[in-house]
């Protein structure tokens, strides 16, 4: 009788064992709400039979995540190009692409060369461009007509109708509607730190006028939806959701530059399934994908064939919001030297106590 | 018998210490460890005391834990005033029929999440929220009013989620009061307040006190409430310290903070013990 029973498990136990080891290894993607569609993973998995885990996240934490596992946990993830130099010298957390393995050829050749140019440390690239867009404002033009350039986030105009990040690129942002170059001063801390002290009291000034400092860009296009907030900062795609849904609310390029942002893939130093994670890049850059995509998230991928897939609704927010001069005036954001968020996180902190 | 016994209580402690050891005590080592080191401009890790100092130094960070503790301070007690009312009302007043039930109804909110609770907050508050609606369309108000991300909406959310944490140990505390006190006092004469200050309040000392430590970590420990509800104003301490791990990237400062929490907010309890002259050891027994 207990034999019996030893065997069956011992059965059952073997089996598992078998069942494990044949099954795909999962692809751990640590990414950007909606950056994974479930209708692409879908896809992927019919097609590969690798089943996608997907962890939402942002900038910040995607570092943190990664740099207290020094590159475990995780097989893929899409920071944005500018955070990938200085966090890979210093905290070694991704591993070299191996561009051989990817279809370059479905890559916007400029973007793909700028983001291997802005990735390179000693003399190795660790990122593909993914996606890009740019941060401006979101603005109700019934109730804000005239809301144009960062500055009217500081308006008494729209007191109490105001809503933006306290993050970096409000910052940058601010900087350059107060006339100054903050990219230009990325090397120079001392002059940096000057410049962020100067725009964190414009924002200290200028706080009672805020509604709230957003954290969730869903909550926002809710706030802005219900007419709560009139003035954001926030991405283009979120504006032209919305545009959508409502055509008075609109994105602008703000007069003194919207901030262009390429996020990427990049591959954890420990990734597990660099084979699946190659997959997963080579299938999303597909036209027919990457089209998808934009059509559900608004963001231009750079993925070359896709713009000829794209509904002409969704082309036609680009052309809308961007005559000629104002996509000359894009600021990319450069890569971000080390020690600058430190400067940027005091002031961040005493426009939040800040009464 | 003897090594019988010893060796089951090694093999069942094992885990237990184990756990402690690798999941608390360790990490925690490290972040003290981390908490003195510095990294210097040309990129070296030295041994320093500076992120100690540097709380000290800058006004905003001693500012915000004051605020911190203060605002902690007034939630234990607004805590304690509403809770005290309702425990003696489940113990002593309502059949026993009825207390379960009662304790259901506290219980019940807390089988969602604390998140979960917020957000349901945020939807009755919000200017385009539910309480608003109602207010406009009977005619109470003109113009909906903004009631999140006000220092008071924040402080009703964390009494809101600490209530629980004071009730429990009150009702323990006030069942094991006679009942034969009370009615004795009433017979000598006693008026309710005498009743009350001499006989009710003595007794539940204990588990006032408990209650209270436990509600004061948990809303000086608080990220999320204080950050969803209080909005603009509502720099909490929880906050900085997440805000110099992950935005500003600087783990020393981060763990120098914790650190900092942990002694600073260990010395409010003890002073709050000292003051009420309770004894740690009584009180979480």
């Amino acid at each position: 009788m207990n034999k019996k029973i030893l065997l069956i498990l011992l059965v059952l136990a073997t089996f598992t064992v078998v069942s494990v080891a044949s099954a795909a290894q999962p692809l751990r993607l640590l990414t950007w709400k909606g950056y994974a569609h479930k209708e692409l993973i879908d896809k992927f998995t019919k097609q590969t039979g690798i089943e996608v885990r997907v962890t939402y996240t942002n900038n910040e934490e995607m570092i943190a995540k990664l740099r207290a596992t020094r590159g475990a946990g995780f097989d893929l993830a899409q920071p944005s190009q500018d955070r990938i130099s200085s966090v890979q010298k210093k905290y070694h957390i991704y591993q070299p692409m191996d561009y051989s393995k990817i279809k370059t050829g479905e890559f916007i050749a400029s973007m793909l060369a700028a983001v291997k140019k802005n990735t390179l440390v000693d003399g190795k690239s660790y990122a593909v461009p993914f996606c890009w867009g740019t941060s401006g404002l979101v603005v109700n033009k019934k109730m804000a007509p005239d809301a144009k350039d960062y500055t009217d986030l500081l308006n008494k105009k729209y007191a109490g109708r105001i809503s933006y990040r306290l993050k970096r690129p409000t910052l940058i942002a601010l900087a350059f509607a107060l006339g100054d170059n903050p990219f230009a001063k990325y090397s120079d801390a001392a002059a940096y730190k000057a410049l962020m002290e100067k725009v964190g009291a414009a924002m200290i000034k200028a706080k009672p006028l805020v509604k709230n400092y957003w954290t969730n860009g869903d909550a926002l296009l809710q706030s802005m939806r219900s007419g709560e907030v009139w003035v954001a900062m926030a991405w283009d795609g979120g504006g032209w959701k919305l545009h959508k849904e409502n055509p008075d609310i609109d994105f602008v390029a703000p007069k003194s530059g919207a901030l262009g942002w390429i996020d990427t893939f990049a591959l954890p130093a420990k990734s597990k399934n660099v084979a699946g994670a190659y997959k997963w890049i080579n299938f999303v850059m597909q036209p027919e994908n990457a089209a998808i995509f934009t059509n559900l998230e608004k963001y231009a991928t750079a993925s070359k064939g896709a713009i000829d897939k794209v509904d002409p609704a969704v082309k036609a927010n680009f052309k809308r919001c961007f005559p000629k001069t104002a996509v000359d005036n894009i600021k990319w954001y450069p890569p971000v030297p080390a020690r600058l968020e430190a400067i940027e996180g005091k002031i961040l902190d005493k426009v939040k106590a800040a009464r | 018998m003897k090594t019988s016994l010893r060796w089951s209580l090694f093999f069942f402690l094992t885990p237990v210490l184990l756990w402690l050891f690798l999941l608390i005590v360790l990490p925690h080592i490290d972040l003290l460890i981390m908490s003195f080191r510095m990294d210097t401009d040309d990129g070296k890790t030295i041994w320093t005391l500076s992120n100690y100092l540097n709380f000290f130094h800058e006004p905003i960070y001693w500012l915000t834990f004051v605020r911190t503790a203060v605002y902690s301070i007034i939630v234990t007690l607004l805590t304690l005033v509403i809770t005290f009312p309702l425990a003696f009302y489940i113990t002593k007043v309502v059949g026993l029929r009825f207390q379960g039930f009662f304790m259901t109804i506290i219980l019940m909110p807390f089988w969602v999440s604390e998140l979960v609770r917020v957000y349901g907050w945020m939807i009755l508050l919000r200017e385009s929220g539910v309480i608003n609606h109602f207010l406009l369309k009977f005619g109470l108000l003109r113009h909906p009013v903004e009631m999140l991300y006000h220092d008071s909406t924040m402080i009703m959310g964390l009494v809101y989620t600490s209530m629980l944490f004071m009730v429990v140990p009150l009702i323990s505390v006030l069942e094991s009061l006679d009942d034969g006190l009370i009615e004795a006092a009433y017979d000598l004469g006693a008026n309710m307040w005498h009743i009350l200050f001499k006989i009710i309040i003595p007794h539940a000392v204990p588990g006032i006190v408990s209650g209270c430590i436990v509600v004061f970590m948990l809303t000086l420990g608080n990220y999320l409430t204080p950050n969803l509800m209080g909005g603009k104003n509502s720099l909490w301490f929880t906050e900085q310290i997440y805000n110099e791990f992950i935005a500003s990237f600087n783990w020393n400062q981060g763990a120098a903070f914790g650190f900092l929490l942990l002694v600073l907010s260990s010395l409010v309890i003890w002073a709050g013990l000292k003051m009420s002259g309770q004894k740690l050891s009584q009180v979480v027994q």
